[in-house]
């Protein structure tokens, strides 16, 4: 990986009371407490990599003005469709399980701008909304599944945890905690194997670590030399139990060590820090090198919206809302004037239009015919099914 | 026609299959170097080389999920568990992502795959080792469940498995791998899944029996057979989607039924089709539908207890006779 960004491990910390069981973004630079040596002395220097927030430029990144006014308008789409969705789901528009990405957006943008969609692949849990977007599925089709009507992705059979997206390379969406990691891993195994020249990339909450099927899935990407890259959202809590309730080790970058893999911790508060890091995963992966990215993260939102998060304190989550990735963005764009506040406007009503306009879309397109219950369980057309 | 032990066959099947399809591929633990804990993929690994035979760590969900991923991704895996006892380790592989991700994206991925291997009880392998898992599987709308009982249907029945767009659980038995039989060679021999075969044509009763189960009905009806009644015996060969046509029309000409059935009894296989067929062919029933399972017990160990667990020739007799009240 690029050597002028390597830092020798500003180990995050983990101290828990003083800074919060996490590590704020601006805790991580350096301000740990922890001496810089310690990770070299464990031997893991060589493959890890630290992506501080606030150490990259949108010019050493290669980016234009108007594409970073583009990634702005892709993370505001994201967190604007999920508040309207909030909403519907008050209204009862919405049924089932409703997790939102909220906080998150970073990670997904971030993610898309690294990747050649349709080329590589992406497969991430039930918080998916985000990714969705970013890989460019159509606020329509998303929010009219999310209503369960025809006009959704999944014609209305998945819900919100199931967005799926065959040509996007998108494959889903998956409700059980781990279920989906080593599905990833044949992805990509997948990929190697038709020598297509793709990767994939496997989102994962932080609590699906303790899940057996992750550590199972780790041994097999390394063994088999998937190109495959195991980002690890890490927004500090599985539901309502915090990271440092959950695991003994909660700096989940350091499980690449026990299965040989390269690993790194980007910041998901700021884009580019998750840009950087995803785009050298990706050139690690495309030569067969899998990896873990651990990338910390918060969702502002409860776990589902039942949850009303008291498992945290007010001063936590405002504290977080600091940092927010896309106020951050802006605040970036601004001091550069990348952009003037007339296009923020614009882009503002821009994306508040395409969600009110994908609430209509899918106010208007019907539910699913009854005699669809029975299509797309079986690829076979005369499937015999006990019906009524 | 050659004569092949229901290993060779399977084996046949798959060799034929992947040198037809670059995308089939054999995963699992032991099947390359080892050529196989039964030796079912004995010198596959020296024709296909190791990018397409590959041995695994003992990590059933694993290797499972990737089987999941790359048939999602257009590869046909062939996913091999050293006993089907194994794959509840990897439970949620099969029933969640195998089963239910095409329905779940309204039909955008298909699900090419089969998870093969030993199934049911083979002798005093206690409790774990001994566990019959079509009525566990077959209960998943999704899954289809097929379960040969001879070399010839074993071969035919796994190359239609393999070039099935749905997941197939294909169950063999180590008991039975080294079981002879004149098998079909013809290049695209192929048996549609949810076919039953009559294997055994008669008017008195039908014995529905499948894979080990099948055999002893066999016993059974030549047991009959002497004692002056005409057994037909169907056999479902595939579970889901069961044909329950052919053992609807066997029930309407003889009036009577048995299912024999290696699973444990409560909501199982053979509840399945005693129900369908009450549905079907209640006004054609003379007697009620009489089963032959495994006990209600997990499987025991010593060797008196696993032979009275399993179900045996003189029950069949027993239950057929019950059923024409012949007794």
């Amino acid at each position: 990986m690029a050597g002028e960004t390597r830092k020798k491990a500003g180990k995050p910390s983990a101290d828990g009371e003083a800074e919060g069981n996490g590590v704020s973004a601006a805790s991580w630079n350096g301000h740990s407490g922890v001496p810089v040596g310690d990770e070299v002395a464990s031997g893991l220097d060589e493959s890890f990599i630290y992506y501080p927030p606030g150490a990259y430029t949108h010019e050493e990144l290669g980016f234009s003005g108007d594409q970073v006014l583009d990634m702005y308008r892709n993370m505001l789409l994201q967190r604007r469709f999920e508040e309207r969705a909030a909403q519907m789901y008050g209204k009862q528009k919405i049924g089932g399980f409703l997790h939102l990405y909220i906080g998150q957006e970073a990670v997904s943008t971030g993610s898309a701008c690294a990747m050649e969609i349709g080329k590589d692949s992406v497969i991430t849990a039930y918080r998916d909304h985000g990714l969705g977007l970013a890989l460019g599925m159509t606020p329509n089709e998303c929010m009219a599944e999310l209503f369960g009507k025809v006009g959704g992705s999944s014609r209305g059979k998945g819900g919100s945890m199931h967005y799926f997206k065959k040509e996007l390379n998108f494959y889903g969406g998956h409700g059980i905690v781990g279920g989906h990691i080593a599905v990833g891993a044949g992805i990509a195994f997948a990929h190697k194997y038709k020598g297509d020249g793709g990767v994939c990339l496997t989102y994962l909450g932080d609590g699906a670590v303790g899940q057996g099927s992750f550590h199972e899935t780790m041994n097999l990407a390394a063994l088999y030399e998937t190109p495959c890259v195991f980002v690890i959202e890490n927004n500090e809590y599985a539901m309502g139990t915090a990271t440092h309730r959950a695991f003994a080790q909660t700096d989940f970058h350091r499980y690449a060590h026990s299965y040989g893999m390269i690993s790194s911790l980007a910041s998901g508060m700021d884009i580019f820090s998750v840009y950087k890091a995803m785009s050298d995963h990706i050139a690690q992966a495309r030569n067969n090198r899998p990896s873990i990215l651990e990338v910390r993260t918060y969702r502002y939102r409860g776990h589902s919206m039942s949850d009303p998060a008291n498992y945290r304190t007010r001063e936590e989550l405002d504290a977080r809302k600091e940092e927010d990735p896309i106020i951050r963005l802006k605040g970036y764009m601004l001091e550069r004037e990348l952009s003037s506040n007339e296009e923020f406007d614009a882009a503002d009503d821009e994306v508040k239009r395409i969600v009110m306009d994908a609430v209509a879309f899918s106010e208007a397109s019907d539910a699913p015919p009854i005699r669809e219950i029975y299509e797309h369980v079986y690829s076979q057309a005369d499937y015999p099914f006990l019906t009524d | 026609m050659a004569v092949l032990q229901l290993r060779e066959a399977i084996r046949a099947a798959m060799v034929e299959e992947m040198e037809r399809d670059a995308g089939v591929f054999l995963i699992g633990e032991e099947v390359a170097e080892y050529n196989g804990a039964y030796k079912v993929s004995e010198g596959m690994l020296d024709r296909f080389g190791a990018d397409r035979v590959l041995d695994t760590p003992i990590s059933e969900s694993g290797f499972s999920g990737l089987g999941v991923g790359a048939a999602m991704a257009g590869l046909r895996p062939i996913v091999e568990f050293m006993t089907f006892n194994f794959s509840f380790v990897a439970f949620d592989q099969l029933v969640n992502n195998a089963a239910k991700i095409r329905y779940m994206s309204g039909g955008q991925f298909s699900m090419p795959i089969v998870f093969r291997g030993p199934n049911g009880a083979a002798g005093q392998l206690a409790a774990t080792h001994n566990t019959a898992v079509e009525s566990l599987y077959s209960y998943f709308p999704g899954l289809k469940v097929v379960a040969p009982s001879n070399p010839d249907d074993a071969k035919g029945l796994l190359k239609s498995a393999i070039r099935d767009d749905d997941p197939v659980i294909f169950l063999e038995s180590e008991s039975m791998y080294g079981l002879k039989g004149e098998v079909s060679d013809a290049r695209d021999y192929m048996i549609p899944l949810g076919k039953a075969r009559i294997a055994r044509e008669g008017a008195d009763v039908t014995i529905v029996a499948h894979q080990k189960s099948y055999w002893r009905a066999m016993e059974a009806a030549d047991r009959l057979a002497e004692a002056g009644y005409d057994a037909e015996v169907v056999d479902p060969r595939t579970i889901r989607p069961l044909d329950i046509e052919t053992i609807a029309a066997s029930v309407k000409k003889t009036n009577r039924l048995v299912v024999v059935d290696e699973s444990n009894p409560f909501a199982s296989f053979s509840s399945e089709v005693a129900c369908q067929i009450q549905e079907r062919a209640f006004d054609w029933l003379d007697a009620p539908v009489m089963r032959v399972t495994a006990k209600d017990v997990p499987a025991p160990y010593a060797k008196n207890l696993i032979e009275y667990y399993m179900p045996r020739t003189e029950e069949i007799v027993a239950a057929a006779k019950q059923v024409l009240y012949a007794n």
